[in-house]
């Protein structure tokens, strides 16, 4: 069944205009909860409260403050907000097209599918230009209110969008430093890449299940019915003394099973 | 509202585990912190008077505000109708993936296509576990592999990917195969060959904006700017500022000396022990998630964020809360939210 379409946005870049829809690349599965008041089983509200006073102050009334470094607040109020928020627009626009790989996965938030709205000739010709070319496109776009960086990519012969986060909310591994210590003892180190090498297999990812999701729903299905679920308890084992021992163990084990 | 999320993200605790790692054997205790963080400009929301307000939740017959205890999770079953389900319960469902990543199963790293992945969290060690952690990451980033096992975290199961670069181990989540759309799913056309002349004008147009290598400010955030520009002329002008009583002037430059990443810098190097003894751990561990469970939002009668850090720290200290000395006051709202 074909997923329905997000957004719609045109990609322009020079003369080039290509009308797109927008569909998300991950299907949310998770089992969604609501918060109910426990006497009466009826969906809580949220609201804004006064700690002082416990007064419910209505929305139309709450203003927004920045925090300084001093602990002072800066007031702004809404009108000075909506004015900052980007202006509406369907436009998708590509700033750079840059070499592929140039934009570092470290960057990526959210890939968006990209489907032709019309007739798709030069849907396609983007995207074998954007292959045979080996780039991608920086994009800037607004979607519901909010700015958005992108990635234009080409994923299974499509184009897809991936948005991209902002550089202030990355922490780059650059600016940490690994744990340090003594030289690290190469028979231990020859142990665990055989280790690694005997547990070696393709990427699978089919062979994984949400184990937990079936879990949660076999228990809610228990409970209508008014059944119990037996659980399994576990102990968490405490860190491995001995590395070398518990090493080799573990490649015992393994020719075991091999 | 984008400021909206803002204030949600301060009430919920940030994602957080601690856990083991199993290798084989060789078990090795990490905790995971988040290697992305949210927009660097957060608004409070505030009333007219700049009192700061509290998120609550309310019940819409009585009209009153509801503590931690009245609330409970439901899953809609129909209409009107919802099955009640206890948090420990959840909790319950899964206890081995709630504490443990085992790595069965090494891969190639260029099997996992990045765009799959959804969110990173570095790993750290926990006390006496460096130089499994060490040894770890090092065969890893040898061999080019990657660790994929499930996991359980703050109540979802999770597919993830642990990786190695320069000594330091991160865990990638990445989407359940039901969960990835392939372009069939989507219902997206059969691919079609484009026509030579229209490839060709798409190639001309690209390489008149070709660049060599991304300029870092363009991932910068406009609207950040933008708001941090007009709180600038604000504070220029003396207009609409709200000083800080001077107590809470000390307290907040305190604050803001420790961040996320000088938290990570210091368990890297195993700056903050876990909980001293492993045994003691797992007793304290069970009745610490039973509590927290059973409080799902922070809503008590007098929300963590009102105590003074001093009062914070005094609760940290009596809960046993590790590395108390050196957090923030909203660090410490967060462990102290954690552990009841």
């Amino acid at each position: 069944m074909a997923a329905r379409a997000m957004w719609k946005g045109v990609i322009r870049f020079g003369d080039v205009n290509v009308p797109v829809k927008l569909f998300s690349g991950i299907e949310d599965r998770d089992v969604h909860f609501r918060l109910l008041h426990r006497k009466d089983r009826f969906p809580v509200k949220q609201a804004m409260v006064n700690p002082e006073t416990d007064a419910i102050v209505p929305w139309a009334e709450t203003k927004r403050a920045f925090v300084t470094d001093e602990g002072d607040l800066v007031m702004l109020d809404k009108e000075e907000l909506d004015a900052l928020e980007p202006e509406k627009s369907r436009d998708i626009e590509i700033l750079h097209f840059l070499p592929k790989h140039e934009i570092d996965h470290r960057w990526y938030d959210r890939p968006y599918y990209l489907g032709p709205d019309g007739p798709g000739d030069d849907y396609f010709a983007m995207a074998e230009g954007l292959e045979s070319a080996n780039m991608e496109g920086l994009a800037h776009w607004v979607m519901r209110n909010k700015e958005y960086i992108g990635a234009l990519r080409v994923h299974e012969g499509y184009p897809m969008l991936m948005s991209l986060r902002h550089a202030e909310e990355v922490i780059p591994v650059e600016s940490l430093e690994a744990p340090r210590g003594k030289p690290l003892d190469e028979r231990e180190l020859s142990m665990a890449r055989q280790l690694i090498g005997m547990l070696e297999s393709k990427f699978e990812p089919e062979n994984y299940r949400d184990e937990y999701r079936e879990r949660v729903l076999e228990l809610l299905a228990a409970k209508q019915e008014g059944r119990s679920v037996k659980v399994v308890p576990f102990r968490r084992p405490p860190p491995s003394e001995d590395l070398a021992k518990a090493l080799e163990a573990s490649l015992k084990q393994e020719r075991r099973h091999a | 509202m984008p400021e909206d999320r803002d204030d949600e993200e301060r009430v919920r605790p940030r994602p957080f585990w601690s856990g083991v790692i199993a290798f084989g054997l060789v078990s090795l205790p990490v905790s995971l912190f988040p290697a992305n963080r949210s927009r660097r400009v957060s608004l409070k929301m505030v009333d007219d008077s700049g009192t700061p307000l509290s998120r609550r939740y309310f019940c819409e017959h009585e009209q009153k505000a509801l503590s931690a205890d009245d609330i409970v999770r439901g899953y809609k079953a129909g209409e009107h109708h919802y099955v009640v389900v206890e948090d420990k319960e959840l909790e319950d469902l899964a206890p081995e993936k709630s504490q443990e990543i085992d790595l069965k199963r090494f891969v190639p790293l260029d099997d996992i296509d990045p765009i799959w992945f959804e969110r990173a969290y570095f790993l750290v060690p926990d006390e006496g576990a460096t130089k499994a952690y060490r040894l770890l990451a090092k065969s890893m980033e040898d061999e080019r592999r990657a660790g994929i096992a499930t996991f359980v975290m703050r109540g979802k199961e999770y597919l993830v990917a642990i990786m190695a670069e320069r000594g330091i181990l991160r865990a990638e989540t990445l989407p359940f195969h039901d969960e990835v759309r392939t372009p069939e799913d989507v219902g997206l056309p059969a691919l079609k060959k484009a026509a030579k002349e229209q490839v060709a004008r798409m190639q001309k147009a690209m390489k008149a904006l070709a660049a060599k290598e991304l300029d870092r400010d363009e991932l910068n955030d406009r609207h950040t700017r933008l708001v941090l520009e007009t709180v600038q002329k604000k504070i220029k002008a003396g207009k609409d500022v709200v000083k800080a009583p001077e107590e809470e002037a000390a307290e907040a430059e305190e604050d803001n000396v420790i961040d996320l990443m000088q938290v990570l810098k210091e368990r890297l190097q195993g700056g903050t022990p876990a909980e001293p003894k492993p045994a003691k751990r797992e007793e304290s561990r069970g009745r610490r998630e039973e509590k927290s469970r059973r409080h799902p939002v922070g809503a008590s009668a007098k929300p963590l964020e009102d105590s003074t850090k001093e009062e914070l720290y005094e609760l940290a200290k009596e809960l046993h809360i590790p590395g108390r000395s050196g957090m923030s006051k909203r660090q410490l709202v967060d462990a102290i939210r954690e552990r009841r």
